[in-house]
């Protein structure tokens, strides 16, 4: 649904704060642009991340869930979830499985439960050891 | 233990474990906690009682798979409800229609199974995504373009499927389909078009086969689970160009809509575009909603020329030679200047392939045939998630505005402000208009939500207009307005429904057509 309408009087907004976003973060390309980094030699949370959560949560412009973040953090906290220390495994679980607002809860079938704690291992990767 | 309707807890039992059987214990899931992650997300019916929740999810890997499911369904007369992907959020989800129906997730079977360059066509299982094709295409540096819709989650398959649409040339999707590998309801696998010539050479490559075409009959439909469809693809183009003509009267919209006509008709403008006015089709504004409620246009043609805003506006894709999309843009320049007062304006142009810098500049690839889920960053903050209601109209200004006023009578009688339409090219010789709705986890406010689509579904037919594709909840409701001739349709639908599929397993109630022992108590 390519909304014109809404794209001439809110996306305008949105545009910019995503710009804003893309030259306050450093500008890598999203996983889906000839530059995606080699998922060689990678943890496996990192590759089920850039194929379930990246094209929502990744970096740079068109982001959703990103956008979103920074919209709801304003600077607190880092938009983008790979760059958080305070995300437990629990928490990435049960967004993924409960959804929020328009992120829908995603089936076993496209997470599994192994493919989960891969991520969410690699999303608190950086959380300070207590 | 949920359990399908009319099935007994014993029968169901030794169904699971058949199916267990077939495809293996982890890949059958029963329990609420799995069962609840095929609920529909943006459900208008979230909670209630008539919220179809299914009774179980098998999740096959291959055709032999599917048929030993199927042939099981039968002996216990368990119904089935086939997803590709299962992202068909807007319109149902990963839900069945009917409540306690098993959900048969085919995302497991995601396999490309070819690519051809030179006759640019694709082979695929219903799991693949349009994420999925772009990285494999894109991997391989093939020489194709794909098409994909806003999310790019979804599948080929499914979308196809139920008749969605995107944005670049080949943006009507079950057009661009050639060939299925169908697992019918009796269990056994069909081939259509060419391929029921057994080892044919061109499956992908001729639509129709020989005798009457039955490929269409397993869109939107309950009749067979496809197992492979062919989709044709896009030589890459060599550039894409676009520029926005904007007019600045009320009814400019009549040549404006006239003139695009004539030049998608003639294949010069190839990709989707929207008509666009913020006056009309925008979100709610109390400056315009006042000016509007004087019930003249005047005040509306003099604020537009106040503020220098143009009143309607139309984006052009231009896909093709690079030479070729300037003089197509200078040609329909030359159409439109037809128009007094019209003004033109410039937009993005790109060459192909894209480097990666420019690339991450661009917000919304979609029309450049690269997948993204951008499209959610243009919903309203907070949003629980939408279902569109979908008519079909003539393609012409007069009709548009027509809808316009009647959506927006329709929205302001029952108390919900004015409707904010999305006006799209997505097929050929028609506009469709999406009039979106939030859902809510609120069992209020999604009741009015329906009473008004209800409504809506109601003065569009008694003005002419139906649905191209509906949420589960609506589909009884649609199927009843397309009634000619005494539902003659919708009865030979339930007469091939009853040869094929005597049991009703497959999707019953999908768009309307319950199977014999369901039919009289759902009508
Ligand atoms: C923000 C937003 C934007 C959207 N934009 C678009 C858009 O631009 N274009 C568009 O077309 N849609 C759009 N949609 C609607 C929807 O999300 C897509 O159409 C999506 O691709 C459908 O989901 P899917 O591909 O996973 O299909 P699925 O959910 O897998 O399937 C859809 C239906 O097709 C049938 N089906 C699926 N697989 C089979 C099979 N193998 N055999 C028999 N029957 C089958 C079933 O009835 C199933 O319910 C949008 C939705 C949202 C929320």
């Amino acid at each position: 649904m390519k909304t014109m309408g809404i794209r001439l009087a809110v996306v305008l907004g949105l545009i910019l704060a995503a710009q804003a976003l893309a030259a306050q973060e450093q500008r890598v390309p999203s996983a889906w642009t000839p530059a995606t980094p080699s998922a060689q030699g990678q943890p496996r949370g990192y590759v089920e991340y850039q194929k379930f959560c990246s094209q929502c949560h990744g970096q740079g412009v068109g982001k959703p869930g990103t956008l979103a973040l920074a919209d709801k953090y304003k600077g607190e906290k880092p938009a983008l979830l790979e760059k958080r220390t305070d995300l437990t495994p629990e928490i990435v679980k049960i967004f993924v499985r409960n959804g929020i607002s328009v992120m829908p809860f995603f089936r076993k079938t496209e997470i599994s439960d192994a493919d989960l704690d891969a991520i969410a291992a690699y999303l608190t990767r950086n959380n300070k050891k207590p | 233990m949920r359990i399908p309707p009319g099935v007994s807890s014993k029968d169901f039992s030794s169904a699971l474990q058949e199916f267990e059987a077939a495809v293996g214990k982890p890949w059958v899931f029963t329990s609420d906690e799995d069962l609840d992650l095929y609920r529909d997300s943006y459900s208008p019916v979230w909670n209630e009682d008539e919220e179809p929740i299914p009774s179980a999810a098998v999740a096959p890997d291959g055709v032999e798979q599917v048929q030993a499911i199927v042939r099981t369904a039968n002996k216990y007369k368990i119904p089935l409800w086939t997803i590709s992907t299962g992202k068909n959020l807007g319109y149902g989800g990963s839900a069945p229609r009917l409540r306690g129906s098993v959900v048969l997730d085919l995302k497991r079977m995601n396999r490309v199974l070819e690519i051809n360059e030179k006759n640019h066509y694709a082979l695929l299982e219903p799991g693949v995504s349009y994420f999925d094709l772009y990285q494999y295409i894109h991997e391989r540096q093939l020489n194709v373009w794909i098409d994909p819709p806003d999310p790019g989650w979804g599948s080929p398959v499914g979308n196809s499927l139920e008749r969605g649409g995107g944005y670049t040339p080949m943006h009507d999707h079950f057009d661009a389909v050639c060939g299925l590998e169908v697992v019918l309801p009796s269990g056994e696998v069909m081939r259509t078009g060419m391929g029921a010539l057994p080892g044919a050479k061109t499956w992908q490559q001729y639509k129709y086969g020989f005798g009457p075409h039955v490929t269409p009959i397993f869109s939107q439909s309950s009749l067979g689970i496809v197992t492979k469809m062919g989709i044709w693809l896009l030589p890459p183009p060599e550039a894409y160009l676009s520029g926005t003509v904007m007019v600045w009267k009320h009814h400019d919209l009549i040549p404006l809509v006239e003139i695009f006509a004539e030049l998608q008709d003639s294949g010069i403008i190839r990709g989707t575009t929207s008509f666009a006015s913020p006056f009309w089709l925008g979100p709610p504004n109390p400056e315009l909603d006042s000016l509007r409620a004087s019930g003249s246009v005047k005040p509306l043609e003099d604020y537009a020329e106040r503020k220098k805003i143009p009143y309607w506006s139309l984006p052009l894709p231009f896909y093709g030679p690079a030479k070729v999309v300037a003089a197509q843009w200078e040609y329909a320049k030359e159409k439109f200047s037809s128009i007094p007062g019209v003004t033109f304006q410039d937009g993005p142009s790109h060459r192909f392939p894209l480097g990666a810098e420019e690339l991450a500049k661009i917000p919304d690839t979609v029309p450049l045939g690269i997948p993204s889920l951008h499209i959610f960053s243009l919903l309203p903050p907070g949003s629980q998630g939408h279902i569109g209601f979908s008519p079909i109209l003539p393609m012409s200004g007069e009709a548009l505005l027509e809808a316009m006023t009647v959506f927006d009578r329709v929205h302001s009688e029952l108390g919900a402000g004015r409707a904010a339409l999305v006006v799209l090219t997505s097929f050929p010789r028609a506009l469709v208009i999406i009039d979106l709705f939030p859902v809510e986890r609120n069992v209020e406010r999604n009741r009015k939500t329906r009473e008004i689509y209800r409504r809506l579904i109601k003065e569009a037919a008694a003005h002419g207009w139906g649905e191209y594709r509906t949420h589960t909840t609506f589909m009884g409701d649609i199927s009843n307005t397309y009634s000619f001739n005494n539902h003659v349709l919708r009865r030979f639908h339930e007469t091939i429904k009853d040869a094929v599929d005597p049991n009703g397993i497959l999707s019953p109630g999908k768009c309307g057509i319950w199977p014999k022992h369901l039919r009289e108590e759902k009508a």
